[in-house]
């Protein structure tokens, strides 16, 4: 515990410059890029899809960095560290997922589709009542996805300042939030992607950094670094073996699998990363970028073994939870171990840089949510459902800027209050609600030739109300002492993750609206839809 | 009726085909192929690889005995078997990329290029091989 006080004073006091100046280069960089990508924003096209520019590989490094968020550097590397080899589930859910994108998702939505999710699923069905939905779960996704990054934020801020009151806090995750919105509205996608390129390049070059050095420690010898993590925890090889938090009885066991089947089929309903598609010419190009995706998420995703058993190895659970109590901040306080530990010179320069580039990640993530959503609501709630068409793509850009400003009002103000949960945890609902909310009406729409509007409304509401309500009445809002209001007590769901009722209770809903729906099918649009999908004739 | 049709947009590249030869395509005999190609790999491999998935989580919540047996030093079959998740994603990615290339790609370039009304008959400008439809089977 001294060495704790000893680091955090170090870290507080010494080299709070470097930190703010390392971040303050990253930043003035990517405006700088934002501003020349601004310049060439000229056209909706420009500003939603950034000219549908990017090559394959470029596209998949942005896809990297906007998946590769606080909840997978900061959270899962926290949760390895705290209980062991259950928190690596997160790692091999979040990238066995992407094959589900790969397979039956990504080529016909870029194929189908213009600017946001639901081009493709309202095109065949009734547009307004489809955009409205699908529009309105975009937004609920985006923003429980945004209150994961915003913590990972607070839990940095932190670390890097002392746990010392407020306002310091405060300040920082509203400069983090205006940075964002500037990327977004002066940027567009263009600037945006590029912003994630850079910090895709960043993390991965950080982490196998920490991970290299973490290796040269155990003499490039992983079984002794997973034998020093188990004895270091006290837990002995229990800690790596599943079940630590999710074995200890059958409501945990089921928990688990809740978790595992929200991380799969998650992914390909997350707004944010589906519209990364539309940013490439060809679903051919959609393809390769989401090959380059798979081979560099899951090449991160293995590194994350050696960042949380490393944390767990060399600064151990008590000196974590001392800093953040759900482990948000082990990845960076590893770096310092590594690089020689508290007060040393290269600890705080190595601390320095991956403080850094962990506040990229949230920067970049963030901002792709907040293109995503403000995009949704420009394109489908007032351009196609208000407006219902009547308006000029200048007034559509115009008020996705707007949009933008509005949500990132709201992330700042949710990053001051949300605190105490794990990041990786918290992604994982922002999946459970895209898996229950989006995914079934994403594949009925695509695959379905019987389906019908009120089937894909009946599945978006009654997925998205449903993951959304079994959140609020589960332990993670209240009734245990990690609750977000561990004060009070209304819970009544015992499961910390909603997947398991939600999801399936979202294709059931699809299913059963459809059957029930007396509207006749537009089978011309669907053979169009058909073909489209899978040819690639008359993509946007 | 709001079924306004997101091809009626101003910004197409390309001209849009009609509704009638999207339909007339749709039942041609080279998209029936295009189709089946397509789904007789990602149908059965997705079913694959969610089994293969939650068979893994299962055990990691039923079996955990099972899952802590040592293999070498402090590596047990739960890393085997997460690391195992990692190299079948990598296989299953690679392997479609293989097959999409060789099998579905020259196909759907053809409907496409049909369809556009740019080229008439199969490949148009760059290198690939010359046969189309035949691949499939």
């Amino acid at each position: 515990m001294e060495s704790h006080t000893v680091f955090l004073g170090a870290a507080a006091s010494e080299h709070r410059a470097l930190i703010i100046s390392l971040f303050a280069v990253f930043v003035a960089a990517t405006l700088g890029i934002t501003v020349w990508a601004g310049r060439q924003t000229k056209d909706a096209t420009d500003f939603y899809a950034g000219g549908r520019s990017f090559t394959g590989f470029q596209n998949g490094l942005a896809i990297s960095g906007d998946y590769m968020s606080a909840a997978s550097f900061l959270g899962i590397a926290g949760a390895i560290a705290l209980v062991g080899y259950d928190g690596f589930l997160y790692s091999i859910g979040f990238l066995v997922a992407w094959l589900v994108a790969l397979l039956l998702v990504a080529e016909p939505l870029r194929n189908s589709g213009r600017f946001t999710m639901a081009d493709v699923l309202a095109f065949r069905l009734r547009q307004r009542p489809v955009r409205t939905a699908a529009g309105t779960s975009t937004i609920v996704v985006s923003i429980f996805y945004l209150l994961a990054q915003m913590v990972g934020a607070g839990a940095l801020v932190s670390l890097l300042l002392g746990v010392t009151g407020d306002g310091p806090k405060r300040l920082i995750v509203a400069l983090v939030g205006i940075v964002m919105v500037l990327y977004v509205t002066i940027g567009g996608m263009k600037g945006t992607t590029w912003v994630q390129i850079i910090k895709a390049v960043m993390l991965i070059l950080g982490t196998l950094l920490i991970t290299i050095l973490v290796l040269n420690k155990f003499n490039w010898n992983i079984s002794s670094l997973l034998g020093a993590a188990a004895e270091k925890s006290g837990h002995g090889s229990k800690f790596l073996e599943p079940g630590m938090k999710y074995g200890i009885d059958s409501t945990s066991k089921i928990n688990f699998i809740s978790l595992g089947l929200a991380l799969v089929l998650g992914t390909a309903g997350l707004p944010h990363i589906l519209v990364r598609f539309y940013t490439v010419p060809t679903a051919k190009a959609a393809r390769k970028s989401v090959n380059w995706a798979i081979g560099i998420i899951g090449c991160f995703y293995l590194m994350t073994i050696a960042l949380g058993f490393g944390a767990a190895a060399l600064v151990g659970a008590a000196n974590i939870t001392a800093v953040d109590k759900s482990g948000n901040t082990a990845a960076p306080q590893l770096a310092e171990a590594v690089g020689g530990g508290a007060g040393s010179t290269w600890g705080a320069i190595l601390l320095a840089v991956i403080s850094a580039v962990a506040f990229a990640t949230i920067l970049a993530v963030v901002a792709g949510l907040t293109l995503a959503s403000s995009a949704s609501f420009a394109h489908d709630l007032w351009a196609n459902v208000i407006r219902k068409g009547e308006t000029s793509e200048k007034n559509e850009v115009m008020v996705a800027k707007i949009a933008a400003v509005v949500i990132g009002a709201v992330a700042i103000v949710l990053g001051m209050y949300a605190t105490k949960l794990n990041a990786a945890a918290l992604v994982a609902l922002a999946f459970a609600v895209a898996a229950s909310a989006n995914l079934p009406t994403i594949l009925y729409s695509l695959y379905w030739k019987g389906f019908k509007t009120q089937g894909a409304v009946w599945s978006i509401y009654g997925g998205l109300s449903s993951a959304v309500l079994l959140v609020v009445f589960s332990p993670v809002v209240s009734g245990a002492p990690d609750s977000l209001f561990s004060g009070s007590d209304f819970h009544w769901f015992p499961l910390t993750n909603p997947g398991i009722v939600s999801i399936p209770l979202g294709f059931v809903l699809g299913w059963l609206g459809t059957v029930l729906s007396g509207e006749q099918p537009d089978a011309e649009k669907y053979k169009e839809l058909e073909v489209r999908a899978l040819t690639g004739a008359g993509a946007h | 009726m709001d079924s306004a049709r997101p091809s009626a947009v101003p910004d197409s590249p390309t001209p849009t085909p009609s509704a009638a030869s999207y339909s007339e395509v749709q039942a041609s005999a080279e998209f029936a192929q295009l189709r089946s190609t397509n789904r007789a790999f990602v149908f059965p491999v997705t079913v694959g690889f969610l089994i293969w998935y939650l068979l893994y989580v299962l055990l990691s919540s039923y079996a955990d005995g099972f899952m802590g047996t040592k293999v070498v030093g402090h590596i047990n079959v739960a890393f085997v078997l997460g690391l195992a998740q990692f190299a079948t994603t990598f296989l299953i990615a690679w392997l479609y990329s293989r097959y999409a290339t060789a099998k579905l790609d020259p196909g759907a370039q053809a409907l496409k290029a049909q369809l556009e009304n740019t080229v008439p008959a199969p490949a148009p400008a760059p290198t690939t091989a010359p046969t189309t439809e035949e691949e499939g089977v």
